[in-house]
C-alpha cells in the first residue's frame, strides 16, 4: 500500500509543476507589475525601467519563473497591489477563517447526509425514502445564494438566532469568549452550506445501499443466519460507505475552495471572499496566489481520496 | 485431403505485466504461446480449454480483433496478421465471429433488420429491397419468423438471440466463423436447436467453424478435428477419434475423465477412474510440464495426431500402449 | 436417546408465488418432495422451471413483500413456511446450509474469507474468538484449502474460482447442518474443478450424514451424484424417481426429450433432438391442462389428463399426467 501512496504522491509533482507554470503565465499576462500603485506617478520612466531591470522583470521567462518558484518556497507570494501588504500574510489570516468554516461544514454535512442516505437506502421507495428524495431535490435545485439569503432572512433576520455577518463579535473578549463568538458566527453559514453539499453524498449512499442490498453476498449472509439488522450494518452499510469515505478528500477541498458564495453572502472574511474582492479590485498578485492555492488544494484533495480508498478497499490495498 | 482455409503458425499473444515501483514491464502473460493449427474448408475445428487457457484469445486473434505479438495467420497464402492484408483480401467479410453472450453482442437499440444488415452494408452495395430480402432469407435459414426484423434484441429469448447472432455471422457468406462458446449460456434444449442450425448452415454453405468451447460433449458432437489448450499452449491435437478414444496427454485424459457422464450404472467406476487420473496428473506434473508449468512442444504420433510429449522414449512407450488398445 | 428420524425435509403442497405487476403467479406449483438423511436429492430442470424458487422457499430467503408461500415445509416438527424470522435465523446456517452458484458474488468482497466463515459460527455456537478461528482452519482443511492458515486473512478476489467455492462450502457446513442446499454449485466452474467440488460434497455428506438438495440444469452432474431426482418443468415436478430409474427408464415426455437433446449420442452426424416451442413465461403459464402439451402437439389432447397429477407408476417412480403412456417422438411411429 505504501508503494501505491508514494507513487501517487510522486505523480503529483509533475501536476504541481504544470499548475505552477500555468499560474505563472496567467500572472504574466495580467496587466500591471509589482510597481503599479507603489510608485509616484511622476517618477521618471527611465528610473522606473531601471527599477524593473533591477527587479529582474526583463529577464527571460524561465529565469523569472525559477525566481518566482524560489520565492514561493520561501513563502513569498508577492505584495498585494491594493492593500500593500504581503499576499502571504493576507491569505494566512483568511485561510484560518475558511479552514474553520469548512471543517465545521464538513462535519455537519456528513452528520446530516449519512443518516439521511442510510434511511433512504434502507427504506427504499417507502415514505422515508421519498421524504429524503424531496429534501434532496430541494438542496440540489435551489441555487446556493438563494438558499443562503433565505437562511439569513429566516434564522438571522426574522428569528434572530444567529449573527448574519462577520467572523467574530467586536465585543467578544478572553479566549473562550472569542472562540464562542467565532463558533456562533460560523454556525449558520456552516449549516446552510452543509445542507446544500449533502445532495451527492446522500444520493451516493442511497444508491450504494440499494445496489448492495440485492448482491449475492447479502443473500449469503442471510443464509448463514445473520440477523437482518446485522446484515445491514456489517455487510450492506459498510460496503456502501466505501465510496463515501473516499469522496471525503474531494468534498473537503471543494468546501475550502468553493466557499465564495457563502463567504460573500455572510461577509465572512475567508479566502473565498478575498478571491471575489481581489477580482473586484483587480488585485492580481492576490488573485494568482489564490488560484495557485485552490489548484494545489484540489490536487491534494484527490490525493487524499486516493489514499483513503487504498486504505479502506482491500482490492487496492493488496497489490 | 481437404483444402485448408486457414493456417495458424506459431501464434503468440503476450500481454505485459507491469509491477514494481516504476510500473515497468517485468514479465508477460503468455495468453497464447506458440499455437499452430490448420482448419480445413467446411470443417468444424474444435478448440477446447478451461477458463484462462487462451482459447478465446486465439479465436479473437484469428478474427483480427486481438493484436498478435508474433506468428502468422495464413489465409489465401497471405499473412493476415497485417491489417493492410486483411483489407486487401476482404478478410473481415470472409471471417466472422459468434459470441457467447448474445445479449451484449447485439446492439440493444437497433432493430434486428439493422443488426443483420450491418455486415452486408459494410461489404455489399444492395438496394433497400434487396437488402431486406437478404435479411429475410437469413432469418429463414436460422428458423426465425419474418416479423422478427422489426423487433429489438430484448424481445427475444436467449436461444433466439443466439440464432440472430448466427444469422448476422453468415450474412456476408463467410468462409470461416469463429464461434466462441456459442451455446454455453443456453439451456439444453435450446442449445440443441442452435447447434443443429449451425450444422445445417455449414452443410449448405460450406462454412468452416472454429468452435471454441469448454464443453467436451458439445465439441465432440460438432467437430471432426480438435485441439486441447492449456495455459496458452496446445496440449494435444487430432481427430475426434484420436482425442476421445486415444487421449495421450495426461491433461487431455484428466479433462475427459472429468466430464460428467450419463451412465448411472458405472458411475462409481467412472469416479474411481477420474480420481486415478487426477492423482496421476498431480504426481506427474514434472513429467508432463516443463519447469515453467508449460507443456512441451507438440510431437507427431500418427497421421494428424500430435501430442505435447516430453521425451522421445515416452512416445515409444505411449505408442506401444496405443497399439495394445 | 431418541432415534433421529431419517426424514429431514418433508415438503407438501408448496406453492410459491411472485407478484408481477400487482398479480401473484406461481413459480413453484404444488411441489411435493422429501429429503432423507444420507441422500442427495437432485432437482433438475431448465432455467425458469422453478428449481431455485424451491431453494429460496426452503431457506426463507425471498422478498417477503412480493412473494407468497403456502403449503408445508416440515423440518423435523417445525414448519418453515411462515416461520418467524428470528427463529428462522437460528435454523439458517445452523441446521440448513446453503451453497450458491457464483462463488465470487456470494462472498463479501471487503471481508476476509476466514471472518466470513467465522461469522456463521458466531451466531450459532458458544465458541470464543480463538475457538472460532481454530474451527475455521479445521473447516478449511476439510474442504481442501491448500494453505488454511494464510488463506484465513485473504480476500475473495485473491482466490481462484474453485477455492472461492470451497470457502462458500466451508461456510455452509461450518455448523454441521443436517440439510445442505446447493443451488447450481458448479455451474460457474471449470469441468475439472466441478468434479472436485462434487466429490467434496459427497465426502461431506458421507461424514456428516446430512441430506443434500442439489439444484442443477446439468443432467451429467445429476447422473454422477444424485440418489433421488425430481425433474421440473414450468414450476411443477413432472417426474420423480431414483437416479437409475430416471436415466434408464424415463417416462415423462419432458424427461425423455431433455435426455435426447444432450449431445452425447454416438452418432455425431445426427441432429440433436429439439423440443418444439419455448417454456411459457410466468405470466403466460396455462392454468389448466398439461403444461408440456404445447411442446408435443402431435400427441392428441385426449392423451393428457384434464388436471394432470402425479401418479406412482411403479414403487417410488412418480410421473405427472398419463400422456407418457402414448407418448412417442415425432419422428417415431405412434405406439398406440
Amino acid at each position: 500500500m505504501w508503494k501505491t501512496v508514494l507513487r501517487r504522491i510522486l505523480i503529483m509533482i509533475p501536476q504541481l509543476i504544470i499548475l505552477s507554470i500555468l499560474v505563472f503565465f496567467l500572472a504574466k499576462m495580467m496587466p500591471g507589475d509589482p510597481f503599479s500603485g507603489q510608485i509616484n506617478p511622476n517618477t521618471d520612466p527611465k528610473q522606473l525601467a531601471a527599477l524593473k531591470q533591477a527587479a529582474g522583470l526583463n529577464d527571460p521567462a524561465p529565469v523569472q519563473y525559477a525566481r518566482w518558484v524560489g520565492n514561493l518556497f520561501k513563502g513569498d507570494m508577492g505584495t498585494s497591489y491594493i492593500q500593500h501588504v504581503p499576499v502571504t500574510s493576507l491569505i494566512a489570516d483568511r485561510a484560518v477563517n475558511t479552514f474553520w468554516l469548512s471543517l465545521l461544514t464538513t462535519i455537519i454535512c456528513y452528520a446530516i447526509s449519512i443518516p439521511l442516505g442510510v434511511t433512504a437506502g434502507r427504506h427504499q421507495d417507502e415514505w422515508q425514502d421519498q421524504t429524503v428524495q424531496i429534501f434532496n431535490y430541494i438542496t440540489f435545485a435551489v441555487p446556493a445564494f438563494v438558499f443562503f439569503i433565505l437562511g439569513i432572512w429566516l434564522f438571522g433576520f426574522t428569528l434572530g438566532w444567529f449573527p448574519i455577518s462577520g467572523s467574530v463579535s467586536p465585543n467578544a473578549s478572553g479566549f473562550w469568549g472569542t472562540l464562542g463568538s467565532q463558533l456562533y458566527h460560523i454556525l449558520l453559514p456552516a449549516i446552510l452550506s452543509a445542507l446544500i453539499t449533502t445532495t451527492s453524498i446522500v444520493q451516493y449512499l442511497r444508491t450504494g445501499i440499494v445496489d448492495n442490498k440485492v448482491e449475492d453476498y447479502v443473500r449469503t449472509a442471510h443464509s448463514k443466519g445473520v440477523p437482518d439488522n446485522v446484515v445491514f450494518n456489517k455487510h450492506i452499510l459498510r460496503n456502501s460507505l466505501l465510496p463515501i469515505a473516499s469522496s471525503f478528500g474531494t468534498v473537503i477541498t471543494g468546501l475550502l475552495s468553493g466557499s465564495m458564495v457563502v463567504e460573500m453572502v455572510f461577509s465572512y472574511p475567508g479566502m473565498g471572499k478575498l478571491f471575489l474582492d481581489s477580482i473586484g479590485q483587480r488585485d492580481y498578485t492576490t488573485l494568482t496566489a489564490l488560484i495557485l492555492i485552490f489548484g494545489t488544494l484540489t490536487l491534494l484533495g484527490n490525493l487524499l481520496s486516493d489514499i483513503i480508498m487504498s486504505i479502506v478497499d482491500p482490492r487496492i490495498r493488496i497489490k | 485431403m481437404a483444402k485448408e482455409i486457414i493456417q495458424v503458425k506459431n501464434l503468440k499473444v503476450h500481454y505485459p505485466i507491469r509491477s514494481g515501483f516504476w510500473n515497468r514491464i517485468t514479465d508477460y502473460v503468455r495468453a497464447v504461446d506458440d499455437v499452430s493449427l490448420t482448419i480445413n474448408e467446411g470443417e468444424t475445428y474444435g478448440l477446447i480449454g478451461e477458463s484462462g487457457s487462451g482459447k478465446s484469445t486465439t479465436g479473437k486473434a484469428i478474427v483480427g480483433v486481438e493484436p498478435v505479438t508474433s506468428g502468422q495467420i495464413i489465409y489465401k497464402d497471405v499473412d493476415v496478421t497485417k491489417p493492410s492484408n486483411r483489407r486487401k483480401l476482404n478478410y473481415n467479410k470472409d471471417v466472422q465471429m459468434i459470441f457467447q453472450d448474445s445479449m451484449s453482442s447485439l446492439n440493444p437499440r437497433k432493430r434486428i433488420e439493422d443488426i443483420i444488415a450491418e455486415p452486408i452494408r459494410n461489404f455489399e452495395n444492395l438496394t433497400t429491397d434487396q437488402e431486406r430480402t437478404r435479411v429475410q432469407e437469413l432469418l429463414d435459414i436460422v428458423g426465425m419468423p419474418s416479423d422478427a426484423i422489426y423487433k429489438f434484441p430484448h424481445e427475444f429469448s436467449g436461444g433466439q438471440r443466439q440464432r440472430i447472432g448466427v444469422a448476422r455471422a453468415v450474412a456476408t457468406n463467410p468462409r470461416l466463423i469463429v464461434a466462441d462458446e456459442p451455446t454455453s449460456a443456453l439451456d439444453l434444449s435450446v442449445q440443441a436447436q442452435v447447434l443443429n442450425f449451425m450444422k445445417h448452415i455449414q452443410q449448405q454453405y460450406n462454412i468452416a467453424y472454429l468452435f471454441i468451447s469448454h464443453d467436451l460433449g458439445v465439441v465432440k458432437h460438432m467437430s471432426e478435428n480438435l485441439a486441447i489448450m492449456h495455459r496458452g499452449r496446445l496440449v494435444e491435437i487430432g481427430s475426434r477419434a484420436d482425442i476421445y478414444n486415444h487421449p495421450m496427454h495426461i491433461y487431455t485424459k484428466r479433462l475427459l475423465s472429468a466430464i460428467p457422464m450419463v451412465d448411472v450404472e458405472n458411475r462409481i467406476k467412472h469416479k474411481k477412474h477420474r480420481q486415478e487420473v487426477e492423482l496421476e496428473f498431480q504426481n506427474d506434473q514434472s513429467k508432463w510440464y516443463d519447469k515453467n508449468g508449460c507443456v512441451y512442444p507438440l510431437q507427431q504420433v500418427s497421421g494428424n495426431h500430435w501430442v505435447a510429449l516430453p521425451k522421445d522414449e515416452v512416445i515409444q512407450e505411449e505408442l506401444n500402449e496405443k497399439g495394445r488398445d | 436417546m431418541e432415534k433421529q428420524s431419517d426424514l429431514l425435509l418433508d415438503i407438501q403442497h408448496l406453492h410459491t408465488a411472485y407478484r408481477l405487476q400487482g398479480k401473484f403467479y406461481d413459480a413453484a406449483d404444488d411441489i411435493n418432495i422429501t429429503l432423507k438423511r444420507d441422500e442427495i436429492l437432485s432437482v433438475v430442470g431448465e432455467s425458469g422451471c422453478g428449481k431455485s424458487t424451491i431453494a429460496a422457499s426452503i431457506i426463507g430467503l425471498y422478498d417477503h413483500k412480493n412473494t407468497k408461500v403456502t403449503g408445508d415445509i416440515m423440518y423435523n416438527e417445525l414448519n418453515l413456511v411462515g416461520l418467524n424470522e428470528s427463529l428462522f435465523d437460528k435454523i439458517r446456517g445452523n441446521k440448513i446450509g446453503m451453497i450458491f452458484q457464483d462463488p465470487l458474488a456470494s462472498l463479501n468482497p471487503l471481508m476476509r474469507v476466514g471472518d466470513q466463515v467465522a461469522e456463521t459460527l458466531y451466531y450459532h455456537t458458544d465458541m470464543n474468538e480463538q475457538e472460532r478461528h481454530n474451527r475455521v482452519i479445521e473447516l478449511f482443511n476439510q474442504v481442501g484449502m491448500p494453505k488454511p492458515e494464510s488463506t484465513y486473512a485473504m480476500y475473495p478476489f485473491e482466490l481462484s474460482g474453485g477455492l472461492r467455492q470451497r470457502i462458500v462450502i466451508a461456510m455452509a457446513i461450518a455448523c454441521k447442518p443436517e440439510v445442505i442446499i446447493a443451488d447450481e454449485p458448479t455451474t460457474a466452474l471449470d469441468v475439472t474443478i466441478q468434479a472436485q467440488i462434487l466429490d467434496l460434497l459427497e465426502d461431506i455428506q458421507r461424514q456428516s450424514h446430512s441430506g443434500i438438495i442439489l439444484i442443477t440444469h446439468d443432467l451429467g452432474v445429476v447422473a454422477e451424484t444424485a440418489d433421488q431426482v425430481a425433474v421440473m418443468y414450468a414450476g411443477q415436478v413432472v417426474e420423480k424417481a431414483d437416479v437409475k430409474t430416471i436415466f434408464e427408464n424415463p417416462l415423462h415426455p419432458y424427461t425423455r426429450s431433455l435426455l435426447n437433446s444432450m449431445p452425447q449420442s454416438e452418432d455425431e452426424d445426427e441432429d440433436l433432438h429439439v423440443i418444439q416451442g419455448t417454456v411459457p413465461s410466468l405470466q403466460n403459464m396455462p392454468h389448466e391442462g398439461d403444461r408440456f402439451a404445447a411442446r408435443i402437439p402431435w400427441i392428441p389432447a385426449s392423451a393428457h389428463e384434464q388436471e394432470p397429477i402425479m401418479h406412482e407408476v411403479e414403487p417410488n417412480h412418480w410421473v405427472r399426467c398419463t400422456c407418457w403412456k402414448t407418448f412417442h417422438f415425432q419422428d417415431e411411429v405412434g405406439g398406440e
